[in-house]
């Protein structure tokens, strides 16, 4: 708690009237915070208040349930499928490999190079990169990149005789892994610098191998901030949009993809409010991981 | 030094990810650089400069990450501060409603703020700069996370207690007591939320407003060239801003060691 701070009495301060003046006070300290909270009503709370309730309407505003059980089926039902498993097969690629490197990074100089790059790097990639993560594939294992040509002209392996993968599942996959690892970097990095060195010397010093360490000392010690990582990447591919844009302009095979059909007019009229139905199913994944990563994230808080 | 395992394999796991990551840079570099017949041309470079529209955007990103910055720092800093010194009942809701955009995915926040959109356009014109509303919701978690830990940082109650000891009004001890004492706070904020901006495309392109990414998509469908430059361009220039970021980071570190 913070202490009041006494006011300063001055000839404007001075003027309260008796017996109003502490209300009116606590009225006018509120005031400081209605900016912020109207500007997040507008611009935060409304527009989602305005997806969740419309999953629950019809084309004429009364109340329905249809939209919600057209996610059930066929192509919807695919599509959030298909996401689900991208994001989780992702999520574990990234967490597995984004371990491995911020293992490989922790071990160096806490303030060299090495670190600053990585993490700068690991930064642009995991949220700024979006459409020109596209590109960067599109450059490299694209029908003209340089992996491919390469390939081609000096080992005569064709990347596209299976056909044009990387603008369908298996290519968003790959680029979704070029931000995923990134990202576990960020988060996973300080929680091995949570590691004493200490433990190791300790284990070393009673007989231990390096196996003996990681299976009783930091597999362990490691596993929650882990577990909390895995559900944030899985969250962080479930709601990316921007790379699987600029990649996949036919068809739609995940959800982000679908709604975006929605939002340019590709589907049939009077359905606007099927799109707001995708959005609430997306809004509880992601909040059901998010939750998740705070539960994981309060235990791993106590056990430090 | 002895070459431990340990060691051959952290070698290892940094060569073949470094690999990972550097050889599409390097593809984007090569590619933007071809020229007929196998030669070397800087065309595709030049090719920014030369597209009116692709320049006009990126003024207008540029814009709109010096509007969205300074939009969520008027809009935090003075709440924050004021949340922890008068109102800590507030401090939960504020935290709440400051990280929610991390959970509500930015294709789903687009579909509700499409019918906002309209009245924002009947209000203040169809000018790109209104996307500096969304993008503010969009850096908010950023903004707050970096924000808070520059305000955990200082002992705000002491300073502002002397400020006002000391007659200052409220927004002095803003402006002269707590920006000086988090700018290095204020500063990463804003650094990320310029990156963040700088790389925003969902919001930009299913409003219908041309921002930098949305052009370079555009772009991208006719002459794949300059938009592997362009995209190349704004990675390095987000990989500069952060790069610096840890350096102010380092310096508040060494302060804080020496106070």
């Amino acid at each position: 708690m913070v202490a009041p701070v006494a006011p300063v009495p001055t000839a404007a301060g001075d003027r309260p009237a008796p017996g109003r003046g502490p209300a009116r006070r606590a009225w006018l300290e509120w005031l400081v915070v209605v900016p912020f909270l109207a500007y997040v009503g507008t611009f935060l709370l409304y527009p989602t208040a305005l997806v969740l309730a419309g999953a629950f309407q019809d084309a004429r505003g009364g109340f329905t349930l249809d939209n919600l059980v057209e996610l059930t089926r066929g192509a919807y039902l695919q599509a959030f499928l298909r996401s689900v498993e991208l994001s989780a097969l992702t999520a574990l690629l990234g967490a597995v490999l984004g371990a491995l490197l911020s293992w490989a990074v922790a071990a160096g100089r806490p303030g060299g190079a090495l670190r600053r790059v990585v993490v700068a790097g690991s930064g642009v990639l995991a949220q700024f990169g979006g459409v020109p993560l596209a590109f960067a594939f599109l450059a490299t294992i694209g029908f003209q990149g340089l992996v491919t040509r390469f390939l081609r002209e000096h080992l005569g392996v064709d990347l596209f005789a299976g056909g044009a993968w990387l603008f369908e599942l298996p290519g968003l996959t790959l680029v979704y892994t070029f931000f995923q690892i990134p990202l576990m970097v960020i988060v996973f990095l300080p929680a091995l610098d949570g590691l004493r060195p200490q433990w190791r010397e300790a284990v070393e010093g009673l007989g231990g191998s390096s196996w003996t360490y990681w299976r009783h000392v930091g597999g362990p010690v490691l596993l929650p901030a882990f577990l909390g990582a895995l559900l944030l990447l899985f969250a962080n591919a479930f709601s990316a949009y921007a790379t699987a844009a600029a990649l996949v302009s036919q068809g739609s095979p995940i959800v982000p993809l679908q709604i975006r059909g929605f939002l340019t007019g590709e589907v049939l009229l009077g359905r606007e409010n099927l799109g707001k139905a995708l959005g609430l199913g997306m809004v509880v994944v992601v909040a059901v991981a998010m939750g998740l990563y705070a539960v994981v994230q309060r235990r791993f808080a106590r056990w430090r | 030094m002895a070459l431990t395992r340990r060691g051959v394999l952290r070698t290892v796991v940094l060569l073949v990810l470094g690999a990972y990551f550097l050889v599409p840079l390097l593809a984007m570099l090569e590619f933007s650089t071809r020229g007929a017949n196998g030669t070397r041309d800087l065309a595709a470079w030049s090719g920014i400069v030369d597209d009116p529209d692709l320049v006009e955007a990126i003024l207008v990103s540029v814009q709109l990450a010096a509007t969205s910055s300074l939009l969520v720092l008027v809009l935090l800093v003075p709440t924050m501060t004021w949340v922890r010194l008068r109102l800590p009942r507030l401090r939960r809701l504020v935290e709440f409603l400051c990280l929610l955009p991390v959970a509500i995915p930015a294709i789903v926040l687009v579909v509700g703020m499409a019918p906002l959109y309209a009245w924002v356009d009947y209000f203040l014109g169809d000018s790109p700069l209104t996307l500096t509303f969304a993008y503010a919701v969009l850096v908010l978690p950023f903004a707050y996370r970096a924000i808070d830990s520059g305000l955990a940082a200082i002992d705000l109650a002491t300073l502002a207690e002397a400020a006002r000891g000391l007659g200052a009004s409220w927004g002095a001890v803003l402006l002269r007591v707590v920006v000086p004492n988090i700018r290095t706070a204020l500063l990463g904020a804003a650094l990320l939320s310029v990156a963040l901006v700088l790389g925003e495309f969902t919001i930009a392109s299913l409003l219908n407003f041309d921002t930098l990414q949305v052009r370079v998509n555009l772009i991208g469908k006719r002459d794949a060239g300059v938009s592997i430059a362009v995209s190349l361009l704004s990675l390095l220039f987000a990989f500069a801003l952060l790069f610096l970021l840890s350096f102010a980071g380092g310096r508040r570190g060494a302060a804080d060691g020496e106070g």
